[in-house]
């Protein structure tokens, strides 16, 4: 079995947070963007598998920058 | 307060820092704060990158021209360990490449508090080391009349690694099933025997090299610990990189402790994780070899790499393998073997990006050439 290391808790991960479908729809109509335009992310990735997301899902990513502090990135899940 | 409330959306968090830090201690009433902010706003946006920036091809002569000035230097020693450490150039393309092996990987480990002052990190640097049965034995012997192996080991050496005797024997006897495993009467060897009476020389001396290789402690993959004192508190650096088993252990702070191995980091921690780490290993290259690139341009290289959500490569068979339009993906390398393959599947260019409008003589969208006109047209009508 392969162990699983929590994975929260590590500085090189930022903080991922899924959205519910009415953010999702926001975020969609606000950039003018269908799902299968934006960045993809592994069900199966292990910053996401304590989320419990589904395919289709749209995770919130805030990561740290060294040009803005912090900005804002999304990525929707699909099946590996 | 408020009035940064609700520039939020406008500017970056960082700008709104900088403007709060500026006016800390000047007093400015919220009509001129508010006329400030609006005039940041404006500066703003006309910094931004425009729509139509051919942003790849700045970034990429910008990475590219620093590259030639950049030592071909494969191996630089860092410290007394004699470890080498892949630098310059062939690291840059090594990472860019997205090589799944890479030529040293390295792991920085930190520790947790109490291990971290230093007392005891000798000790907990060479329980990480990976230690073979070799290592820690100064002779191996088969004795022909008996079908039996005699290894002598080197007390001090287990002494320092504190294992006992019991330890290496029930290591060994699960490594090898045809032998039977015991500790010599005065503790300084162990004896293998052979189980079958007509063992053939031919299979005692392979099963000779055999638990040569026996992993007897430490993690697996680590080939050289060097404990190394940074700022206040002390690092582990290793040769070799295992980071799952490392993140277990008890002493090791696995908020900070890294590896070099983007693949091995995209695994366990994520595609996020690794394309920060690209971020960081680059921008640690062109640094160290006394180079200036902006991070953005690095970040947009690392982004490029993970949006399929996997790690890849710029190659044939990475990032250019994804794009859409089979002129582009031709232009790039094997042009022949694209061409064929669209042909067999009739596969259809559309024409929306820049390398293919370019091989066809027509107007890039790029810049001016992004916006097309949108007009109703009218017919005129007959009188």
């Amino acid at each position: 079995m392969k162990k699983q290391f929590k994975t929260d808790k590590h500085s090189l991960i930022p903080k991922h947070l899924k959205l519910n479908e009415k953010e999702k729809q926001k975020i969609l109509e606000q950039y003018n963007i269908s799902l299968n335009g934006l960045p993809r992310i592994p069900k199966t990735d292990a910053a996401i598998v304590s989320l419990n997301a589904k395919p289709g899902d749209l995770i919130k990513i805030i990561r740290k920058s060294p040009t803005a502090n912090e900005s804002v990135f999304y990525r929707v899940v699909v099946n590996v | 307060m408020s009035i940064y409330n609700e520039y939020k959306t406008k500017l970056t968090p960082k700008i709104i820092e900088d403007i709060q830090d500026y006016l800390k201690d000047k007093k400015v009433n919220d009509a001129k704060l508010r006329k400030i902010l609006d005039k940041v706003v404006e500066e703003y946006e006309q910094a931004r990158v425009h729509a139509g920036e051919s942003v790849g091809v700045i970034a990429a002569e910008s990475i590219g021209e620093p590259g030639t000035q950049m030592t071909l230097n494969t191996f630089h020693f860092a410290g007394v360990a004699e470890m080498n450490v892949t630098l310059g150039l062939p690291r840059i393309i090594e990472i860019l490449d997205g090589r799944k092996k890479i030529k040293t990987p390295m792991m920085e480990i930190y520790l947790k508090k109490p291990y971290s002052a230093g007392k005891n990190v000798k000790e907990i640097a060479l329980s990480i080391k990976e230690t073979k049965l070799e290592e820690i034995s100064t002779e191996f012997s088969i004795n022909l009349v008996e079908s039996a192996i005699t290894v002598a080991l080197d007390k001090i050496k287990i002494k320092e690694l504190r294992i006992t005797l019991a330890q290496i024997v029930t290591v060994v006897s699960k490594q090898l099933k045809g032998f039977s495993v015991k500790a010599s009467k005065d503790g300084s060897s162990i004896i293998l025997k052979s189980r079958s009476q007509e063992e053939s020389l031919n299979e005692v001396y392979k099963a000779k090299e055999k638990i040569k290789d026996t992993h007897i402690t430490g993690v697996k993959g680590i080939s050289q610990v060097l404990p190394v004192k940074r700022e206040e508190e002390f690092v582990i650096i290793t040769a070799g990189s295992n980071l799952t088993d490392i993140l277990q252990l008890a002493e090791v702070d696995n908020f900070r402790t890294t590896t070099n191995d983007i693949f091995e980091i995209q695994e366990i921690l994520g595609i996020e994780a690794a394309r920060q780490a690209i971020v960081d290993e680059v921008f640690k290259v062109i640094e160290n070899q006394g180079l200036n690139v902006d991070v953005r341009h690095i970040m947009l290289v690392a982004d490029t790499m993970c949006v399929s959500g996997f790690t890849k490569g710029i190659t044939r068979f990475g990032v250019v393998s994804e794009k859409a339009s089979v002129l582009a993906r031709a232009s790039f390398e094997t042009p022949i073997k694209h061409i064929i393959s669209a042909a067999l599947i009739g596969e259809v260019d559309k024409l929306d990006s820049v390398v293919e409008n370019v091989m066809l003589n027509q107007p890039v969208p790029i810049g001016t050439g992004l916006p097309g006109l949108v007009t109703k047209i009218k017919k005129k009508e007959e009188k």
